[in-house]
């Protein structure tokens, strides 16, 4: 028993294969092939969740993914569920727990139903006009009160256990939308030997021939054939078919986003398939096949459950053998809903009436239900229905007034016509026409290489639909350079030709009433509401689209943007294109996070960058710190130190013994060329033409506007090659900024650069026994004092493989760099290790660092430094050469503003108890007593405790600085006022001895 | 005299992937980043023993030696016998760059029917055989990284990156492998 | 995500390989030291920021690493052509008809629909 409005002989599906699941708590049994909607209907289940706002009662309304009523909470387990499911488009799979939403504390009895009774007052514009005083109110008693009154379905509180793949394709023909005509555009495109993606968002192809059994194709059934083109296309090399797979999203230059979901119809996946799959595709053309959507009518309660679409109650007659109900009746404007009759009176259901609100209706459709012996009704209107959890029955009246009468039902299908899908086709910005013949919104101006095809064209007829896409499909794949292959052809007949259609209010529904004639089902918009929004001043179909929340829910008004469009603007007295539509925006439907994240989740959400001495600093215990993407080593703890106490450790061993470092992340850039030094003139503020091969010099470089931008020491290791280096964090943008100038301004100087950050590890060996450390280890290079003085570079070798060595420092004290090929830095790193710890120096980490070269004045760009600092503020006048005439910066230097007084200047702070460490970003300010708000001079850029010192240090960037030595300052910090004493920057070693020693 | 360094590679033993899509981490080889004018390319071939391509995304092989055409003046240079690129580049005496990336850059090796469809799970170059057939190179993006494609046959590539971002290129490989495999 | 043609490369690769660098045929002075404060912000400053036809630079940084020169429609988002650094502007005339009339706001581009 697969539910007992299953009807033997109908449908698709086999009987024999079930599956189980729970809504609500309850078992119910369905069939595989099932969505959730169809088998809850085949288990007479029409109630499936509340309303937003009045929490009145819902069924199902479509069965497709335009749904706006069944919204339901899918679980697998406890970590995989899902909320704001459309029932309609998800498959049941056994075991799936289903639970609806938005009720409490049950479905059938929701205290929130009293908002229904409540109504008056919550009228379109609610929120904006009730909620605005008194302000305090907002915070403590609207926003808490309407947070939990709100929103739809509850989110996971779990991770996400699955996980979800990615895929960039190219394509010269994607197909959006695997209905008759997209199928056929497939087929003639993928004659051509076109590279040719076809996607369609159901899990079988055929679009609406699911619900439509009166076409043949081929002479074949429709969706027979349907199933056969598919397999065709799915075994030609130059075709992928996409399935379950949805087109979400229209961008630039032909970028389609798809989103393949893989697993959720699955009871028992495999775990190493994911979720969902993203699709990203760049197609050379693009066929849009995307069908259209049915509009219900606009009338009194036309949202009881048991009320839906004639075309979805087809559907589930048709595809999934579940009669909606077994007396139904359909109102409509339009003859397509006639055929809904049609075979549901054939598979034995009892047709009540058709209700027609024109007064002639097409005449083959009408023949035909005479013929089964139907009543139709036309120039009649369904003006109220009754029934609370499913519409009991519905009050019929002739149009224009008289003739009222009640009639019982237990489901009303209604279709008010059809809206071409040209969302895709708006998101690619091109231009949508009015039709005024059709009432239809059709593509227009094309803005990109696509083509629509079919009923998303506003094309009618089967055999006028399958030759557009046919032409379409060869057209585009020619275009792309294919040429391959014959012409496609294929023959389809269907029983009727559809006319009619109407958009806004339907009769009883009109200006002059007040009833609950919905729209937006999800979020409970009526006509009145609409009207409401013009009366109160919103003219634009924006405004009103706000103002009411119209098209605003999930499902992006796919029912009710046209309704409220022709409500509109029969209310403001103007024609429906003068109005405008509402522009559609991605996605088409809802897409998971989990898709859109894809791979970057995990290990993978971005690189962790490793230096070669990475596993040998974990195993000595160094706790790491984030710079970029690069993992530092930040201090090595011993057993029982608090980080204060190995970072005061390692700063004492460094100045008293030496110490080991990883400097393997700084940028690196060798530039090689003739012109070498003539362009490092350019792009740093110093001289570099006088600089020797062997020697190194510290550099700054500034953007054009003058400001520092980074620094780091250059090595010439040979007339015509320098080894540069920048800050770590600096490092691409360098490179960057100096091709920019090389290729665009300065593209005749005869130099190139390579990044070499990489090639390199950087072991820096720092301290009065540095020297003592490598001395057995290197070959091949005199590092005695006078050879190999300060500020010098070498090549030789060092434990056998080559090395760049630099005499160079950043802590104050003598020391080198020691570069060698990456894969050999952890090999050398433990020889040098070996000799060091023997000798009594430690390995220390970026904090040690940045404490020892502030104790020496030296500066890091980006932390002392902010983008508005100058070389001059920063107290390194003596790097920028007065000869050069020309250099990146030398212009924006001389700005005003830049050499005016007071500008904010580097200086070193300290406090007067000296056992305080000032906040880095602390403000400084020179009265603490003075009314607020103070006048700030400036902040503090850095701040350490120095065990070397025994003092605290700080440099701060404050107002005329520099002539400020001696003063004090204050901090104000929440808890005291700290008073400072403005001093030089450099703590130890003023005169640098330590450096030559 | 201290004693010799060992080599220590970014990837050592690395593999996974699918039976479709294999990836594993290539062997050390030598590299060089060449940059040089047209002018010098023919002297510049014939000391590195095979014919720079002057062609966007070609390349060239001799032996294990390949010449990737990475820009108008630029080429990467890998022997996969790890010769002293820099040296014979130096031979020809004409106006060049040579810069010795040999650790700077890794490799991770991609192989299967499935191939090209791990690569394309983070990287949106089209590797279509009628636009990037066997032979073809390109520098371009794989997720958040840089790397450079090499085809080095119907269903084999070879994927360069900067040796911090290997881990991350190869979990990135082995995952789209994973699911192009499925 | 943009579709670019690069002229070194000699074809059209993803937005992904590619970084913008801002407009295109503004020089930088060989006399910079000596400009005066307001050609100086004209020069480094001030940018049209036009509604329609721009000139920019790209460069193919995850590519052939080259700097180049587009002219794109800030509307549409159509590229008329890509050249290489140094070439001229290339006469556009013919395939880039003057802009529209002017539009307000977003919103009107973006919800009029004709
Ligand atoms: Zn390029």
């Amino acid at each position: 028993m697969s539910g007992a409005n299953r009807i033997a002989g109908q449908g698709r599906l086999t009987p024999a294969r079930t599956a189980r699941f729970t809504f609500d708590g309850k078992s119910y049994e369905a069939l595989e092939g099932d969505t959730v909607a169809s088998a809850l209907l085949a288990n007479g289940v029409h109630l499936v969740g509340r309303s937003f706002k009045y929490h009145r009662p819902r069924g199902i309304v479509s069965a497709g993914p335009e749904e706006p009523n069944a919204l339901i909470d899918v679980a697998r387990d406890a970590a995989r569920r899902q909320p704001n499911v459309r029932a309609t488009v998800q498959e049941v799979f056994d075991g799936m727990k289903v639970t609806s939403q938005n009720r409490w504390p049950s479905l059938t009895f929701d205290v929130g139903g009293l908002n229904n009774l409540m109504s008056p007052f919550f009228a379109a514009g609610f929120y904006y006009k009730t909620f605005m005083w008194p302000k305090a109110a907002w915070e403590k008693v609207y926003e808490p009160v309407i947070r939990r009154a709100a929103g739809l379905g509850t989110a996971p509180t779990e991770e996400d256990p699955d996980h979800y793949a990615n895929r960039y394709a190219t394509c010269d023909v994607l197909v959006v939308g695997a209905g008759v005509a997209g199928l056929s555009a497939a087929l003639a495109a993928a004659a051509t030997g076109a590279r040719v993606i076809l996607c369609d968002e159901q899990p079988e192809v055929g679009g609406a021939l699911h619900y439509d059994r009166s076409v043949t194709v081929d002479g074949k059934e429709g969706f027979v054939w349907a199933q056969e083109a598919a397999a065709k296309l799915a075994a030609m090399e130059n075709v992928t078919v996409l399935s379950r797979t949805t087109a979400f999203g229209y961008y630039n230059h032909n970028f389609v986003g798809l989103v393949e979901r893989v697993t959720d119809h699955v009871a028992r996946p495999d775990r190493k398939a994911p979720r969902e799959r993203l699709w990203q595709v760049r197609a050379k053309r693009v066929i849009l096949a995307t069908g259209a959507i049915e509009r219900h009518m606009v009338f009194g309660n036309n949202d009881r459950p048991g009320i839906m679409l004639a075309s979805a109650a087809r559907t589930y007659l048709n595809h999934f053998g579940v009669a909606v109900g077994k007396k139904v009746a359909i109102y409509t404007a339009n003859d397509s809903a006639y055929e809904a009759a049609f075979d549901l009176k054939r598979a034995g259901v009892q047709i009540a009436a058709i209700i027609d609100s024109r007064s002639k209706p097409g005449d083959a459709v009408l023949n035909e239900a005479r013929s089964h012996g139907i009543e139709v009704l036309p120039g009649h209107s369904v003006v109220d229905t009754k029934g609370h959890r499913r519409v009991s029955s519905i009050t019929v009246v002739r149009n224009g007034g008289g003739g009222k009468r009640s009639i019982a039902v237990d489901a009303l299908l209604t279709s008010a016509g059809w809206t071409p899908s040209v969302h895709l086709f708006s998101q690619s910005r091109g231009k949508v026409a009015y039709n005024a013949e059709t009432g239809q919104f059709l593509p227009g101006t094309y803005a990109q290489d696509c083509l629509s095809v079919g009923a998303c064209n506003g094309t009618n007829g089967l055999q006028a639909t399958i030759e557009e896409a046919l032409a379409a499909g060869e057209l585009m794949a020619r275009a792309t350079g294919n040429d391959g292959g014959e012409k496609v052809e294929l023959r389809g007949e269907n029983a009727f030709e559809w006319t009619g259609g109407m958009a806004g209010a339907a009769e009883g529904a009109g200006a002059d009433t007040n009833v609950k004639a919905f729209i937006d089902f999800q979020n409970d918009v009526c006509a009145k509401d609409i009207r409401l929004a013009v009366r109160e001043g919103m003219h634009s179909i924006e405004h009103i689209k706000r103002f009411t929340t119209n098209g605003m829910a999930t499902d992006q008004g796919k029912l009710s943007n046209l309704h409220g469009l022709a409500i509109a603007a029969e209310t403001l007295g103007r024609e429906i294109p003068k109005v405008g539509l509402t522009t559609f925006r991605a996605p088409y439907t809802p897409v998971t996070f989990g898709t859109i994240i894809n791979h970057s989740r995990g290990d993978l959400f971005d690189p962790a960058r490793k230096t070669p001495m990475h596993a040998w600093e974990e195993a000595h215990g160094a706790l790491f710190e984030d710079v970029g993407n690069w993992k530092r080593a930040w201090y090595y703890p011993r057993a029982g130190e608090t980080m204060q106490e190995a970072v005061d450790r390692e700063c004492r061993t460094v100045r008293a013994v030496a110490g080991v470092f990883d400097a393997s992340t700084l940028g690196k850039i060798e530039v090689v060329g003739p012109d070498a030094a003539e362009f490092l003139n350019l792009m740093y503020t110093n001289a570099w033409d006088t600089l020797k091969p062997g020697r190194c010099r510290y550099g700054i470089m500034l953007r054009e506007d003058g400001f520092v931008y980074d620094d780091g020491v250059v090595g010439r290791i040979a007339e015509d090659r320098f080894h540069v280096t920048t800050t770590t964090g600096g490092a691409p943008r360098v490179m960057n900024h100096m091709e920019d100038y090389l290729q665009t301004e300065f593209p005749h100087l005869k130099v190139w650069l390579t990044s070499t950050t990489e090639q390199w590890a950087v072991i820096a060996v720092q301290g009065p026994k540095a020297r003592e450390i490598i001395a057995p280890l290197v070959e091949g290079i005199d590092i005695s004092n006078e050879a190999f003085p300060h500020m010098s570079v070498r090549e030789g070798k060092i434990c056998g493989v080559p090395t760049r060595l630099f005499r160079m420092s950043f802590t104050g004290e003598a020391g080198y760099e020691v570069n060698v090929p990456a894969d050999y830095g952890q090999a050398v790193w433990e020889a040098i290790w070996a000799r060091a710890e023997t000798l009594g120096a430690c390995a220390y980490g970026t904090e040690t660092m940045h404490v020892l070269r502030a104790e020496k004045g030296y500066i890091i760009v980006g932390q002392d430094t902010d983008g508005t600092v100058t070389p001059f503020d920063a107290g390194l006048a003596w790097a920028v050469s007065k000869k050069k005439t020309d250099f990146v910066g030398i212009r924006g230097l001389k700005r005003p503003d830049l050499v005016k007084e007071g500008r904010k200047q580097l200086v070193g702070l300290r406090t007067k108890d000296p056992k305080l460490v000032l906040e880095e970003g602390a403000q400084i300010v020179a009265d603490p007593n003075q009314p607020m708000p103070m006048k700030m001079l400036g902040h503090v850029t850095s701040a350490y405790w120095s065990e070397n010192c025994g003092h605290s240090i700080a440099f701060a960037l404050v107002e005329g600085g520099h002539s400020r030595t001696g003063q004090t300052l204050y901090v104000p910090m929440p808890d005291r006022t700290v008073a400072v004493e403005v001093t030089d920057m450099v703590f130890i070693d003023k005169e640098g001895a330590r450096l030559n020693g | 005299m201290a004693e010799q360094a060992l080599r220590k590679a970014p990837l050592g033993g690395f593999h996974g992937g699918s039976a479709a899509a294999h990836v594993t981490a290539a062997g050390p080889a030598s590299r060089l980043s060449l940059r040089a004018g047209t002018d010098a390319v023919t002297a510049l071939s014939k000391a590195l023993g095979l014919d720079l391509p002057t062609k966007p995304k070609t390349s060239a092989s001799s032996d294990a030696r390949h010449a990737l055409w990475l820009g108008p003046d630029e080429w990467l240079l890998i022997d996969e016998n790890g010769a002293d690129l820099a040296a014979l580049a130096a031979k020809a005496d004409v106006l060049h760059s040579a810069v010795d990336v040999s650790h700077r850059n890794t490799a991770v090796l991609v192989a299967g029917t499935k191939a090209a469809a791990a690569i394309a799970s983070a990287s949106p170059h089209d590797l279509s055989p009628s636009v990037f057939p066997v032979g073809a190179c390109a520098r371009t993006v794989l997720g958040k990284i840089e790397v450079v494609i090499f085809r080095t046959g119907e269903q084999d590539y070879r994927v360069e990156c900067w040796r911090s971002f290997a881990p991350y290129a190869f979990g990135l490989l082995a995952e789209g492998a994973e699911d192009a495999g499925l | 995500m943009l579709l670019i043609y690069c002229p070194y490369c000699e074809e059209e690769r993803s937005e992904l390989e590619f970084r913008h660098g801002g407009d295109a045929h503004i020089a930088r002075p060989t006399n910079i030291a000596d400009i005066t404060d307001e050609e100086f912000a004209e020069f480094f400053f001030l940018r049209d920021n036009p509604k329609g036809l721009i000139f920019e630079r790209w460069r193919h940084i995850h590519g052939c690493g080259r700097f180049f020169n587009a002219a794109r429609d800030t509307v549409s988002d159509k590229f008329y052509a890509s050249y290489k650094a140094g070439e001229p502007k290339p006469d556009l005339s013919a395939v880039h008809p003057a802009t529209e009339k002017t539009v307000e706001t977003y919103e009107a581009t973006e919800g009029t629909a004709k």
